[in-house]
């Protein structure tokens, strides 16, 4: 009984710290895209202008929540939902810690690749129900973007799942003893990353969003804390993304024992997260169509290769 | 290829350079002593008001914030009844300092006038009114004009010839 | 575990009746993906988790997601729905729910009249169903293929683009005059 209760605890404790660190993303993406365009970001509230998320999150319950007339309502209202569910389901199979993670699940990977094809139906429903036409331009962009993405993302991990020899997350881990994933699946590192922007739909791929052609895209209607859960809801896939890169090719938690493995986990995590800010700093929004090309000509064959070529090396090296 | 991994490079070594954000209220930039900021009336040397009351000012205004009603006291010196700028209007053109024949009208490097009743911005003379002389210090303008106002007598004025006896045939 | 599996089945078999009886296109879409999904739990508490995971990433997150897309674009309004509500006369679902009644009446039938056999419980992992798709049913994994392969060539037939010539000089069979 103590049992379940500390594990319910755990389970409350680790979503809630996901909130937080999601929320505290936002001033952390304000004040380094600052730095990295040689400005200062918000810096009066609160030392170093931290308390700037609660201000934020201030105002964003206090607006006003409009649901416009032409809308679909109970699909208006369920899509933002939708979103936030599926990201933190998809923490669930995690491992931070040997100790800290909320299920061991034996078929983990798979379990975060579904719900991370989940994720698609918010924005697609979002932008349907708004009945703009923006809202619906956007959300042809995201489902054709979020499922071609998909597709390269299941397929760079193959590599990574032939050499650990496992679906479960904790295996893979441990599988990277001595040896972390991404000097032998350099190739499927790099392909789960850019997959990972697209399916977080960050910039530079933020097309279903772009804000110079589509107002904001599939989120253009909505408003108040819908719209905080959309934005939320992106700082998540950034730290799910971020997450995922560490435990499948950084060793998650390993790391020298001079440090314990929970920091171990959150430093190789923050650096993905800055550097996916970096990139928004630093790189512009490609053309739909380019985007296109580029997974289906180029990332697409490479990952195919990447599953080939590991498949052949494991079979000779190990049996 | 290489050169999105270049650009990421020279953004991430922008972390390295200097600022460019002033923060303002704390660090203030150097305005420049004809910075066109915020309009005051000034006074000549003898302490006694500039403006004389002509409107130019107020036909020189694009915006028409400018508002007053020229008097003139019992020794024939004019100044203004009243004097009323409405800066929530005013665009800090300067065409009013062009235009005074008197440099009564001024506008100082100063431009921090926000309020937050619309009305309070709507300046009456006393408020326009400053002690000091302003850009042009020892101008007195009724040393200089021909007309007896109470400040010097007619023809006694800096480089002002004796009025013309009209009654002589001498030159 | 068994209420979890009752839950689910109930949960299936109430999704599936909305999406025969509701009018509105997306909504029935989204109760069959409520649907998928329920089916997806009840195949990971009979012990097939990579069956479950893969009914969520391919038919819940894939193909109804080209589902949606679709309806998203043909935007049905009124009409259709008025067509839908049209469906649900009597005339038009008594046949096929008569059909239905009588293979349900053989589905409770047949199972009922065989011995009583215990549901055993043996969890699939998806390595064994690795080993079986490569070597048992290798032959229908590769039709499979040849029909992916058959699906993609038509597609990529149907959406190659014929290159346009824009200017009237230079089109072929054009007179100059």
């Amino acid at each position: 009984m103590i049992d379940i209760l500390l594990h319910i605890a755990l389970v409350i404790g680790i979503m809630l710290g996901l909130v937080m660190i999601a929320a505290g993303l936002i001033w952390l993406e304000r004040r380094t895209l600052a730095l990295w365009q040689d400005r200062y970001g918000p810096n009066r509230t609160g030392l170093f202008g931290t308390l700037q998320v609660v201000a934020d999150m201030i105002k964003i319950f206090f607006k006003e929540d409009w649901i416009p007339p032409f809308a679909d309502k109970k699909i208006f209202v369920v899509a933002p939902a939708i979103l936030m569910i599926s990201i933190l389901l998809s923490f669930a199979v995690v491992p931070f810690t040997p100790l800290i993670g909320v299920v061991n699940l034996n078929i983990g990977l798979l379990f975060f690749l579904g719900m991370s094809s989940f994720g698609a139906y918010s924005i697609v429903l979002a932008g349907w129900s708004s009945n703009n036409k923006y809202s619906l331009i956007g959300a042809v962009r995201a489902a054709s973007q979020m499922i071609s993405y998909e597709v390269f993302m299941g397929l760079s991990l193959m590599g990574v799942v032939m050499l650990s020899g496992s679906f479960n997350m904790r295996d893979i881990v441990l599988a990277q003893q001595g040896r972390w994933f991404f000097i032998p699946q350099f190739l499927g590192f790099i392909i789960f990353f850019i997959a990972g922007i697209a399916e977080t739909r960050r910039l530079p791929f933020d097309i279903p969003e772009a804000e110079s052609e589509l107002v904001a895209g599939y989120h253009s209607e909505y408003s108040g804390m819908k719209f905080g859960m959309f934005f939320v809801g992106e700082y998540l896939g950034i730290t799910l993304i971020s997450a995922m890169t560490t435990t499948l090719f950084l060793g998650g938690w390993l790391g020298p024992a001079f440090l314990p493995p929970i920091f171990w986990f959150l430093i190789k995590m923050f650096a993905f997260i800055l550097f996916f800010i970096l990139l928004r700093a630093s790189l512009p929004r490609p053309r739909s169509d380019q985007l296109m090309a580029l997974g289906w000509k180029v990332l697409f064959p490479l990952s195919m290769l990447n599953v080939l070529v590991t498949g052949a090396l494991v079979l000779y090296f190990k049996l | 290829m290489f050169s999105i991994l270049r650009s990421i490079w020279l953004t991430f070594i922008h972390m390295f350079h200097k600022r460019v954000t002033v923060e303002y209220p704390e660090k203030k930039n150097y305005l420049p002593p004809r910075h066109r900021g915020r309009i005051v009336l000034t006074r000549d040397p003898d302490n006694q008001e500039r403006c004389v009351g002509c409107y130019l000012c107020a036909v020189a205004c694009p915006v028409d914030c400018i508002s007053l009603q020229a008097t003139e006291d019992e020794n024939g010196r004019r100044s203004a009844e009243f004097f009323r700028i409405n800066f929530s209007r005013c665009i800090l053109c300067g065409y009013c300092e062009e235009a005074c024949p008197t440099d009564a009208i001024q506008l100082i490097p100063d431009f921090e006038m926000a309020e937050y009743n619309r009305q309070n911005l709507v300046y009456e003379k006393e408020d326009l009114l400053i002690d000091g002389q302003g850009k042009y210090p020892g101008y007195n303008f009724f040393k200089h004009a021909g007309v007896d106002a109470g400040v010097k007598a007619k023809g006694e004025g800096i480089d002002e010839e004796k009025p013309v006896d009209i009654k002589k045939l001498m030159p | 575990m068994n209420i979890i599996f009752y839950i689910a089945s109930a949960l299936a078999v109430f999704a599936t009746i909305k999406v025969v009886t509701g009018k509105i296109a997306i909504h029935c879409l989204l109760y069959l993906i409520a649907s998928l999904l329920a089916i997806a739990v009840v195949l990971f508490i009979l012990g097939a988790p990579f069956i479950a995971a893969l009914e969520v990433i391919i038919y819940a997150g894939a193909i109804m997601v080209l589902f949606v897309f679709v309806m998203m674009m043909l935007n049905l309004g009124q009409a259709s729905e008025n067509a839908e509500s049209g469906l649900l006369d009597k005339k038009m679902w008594i046949g096929p729910s008569v059909i239905s009644l009588i293979l349900l009446g053989e589905m409770i039938y047949v199972p009922l009249n065989q011995r009583a056999m215990p549901l055993t419980l043996t969890i699939i992992t998806p390595a064994a169903v690795g080993q079986l798709l490569f070597t048992k049913y290798l032959l229908v994994v590769e039709l499979a293929a040849f029909l992916l392969m058959a699906g993609i060539l038509g597609a990529y037939h149907l959406g190659e683009k014929k290159k346009q010539v824009y200017h009237r000089f230079l089109k072929k069979g054009n007179d100059i005059k």
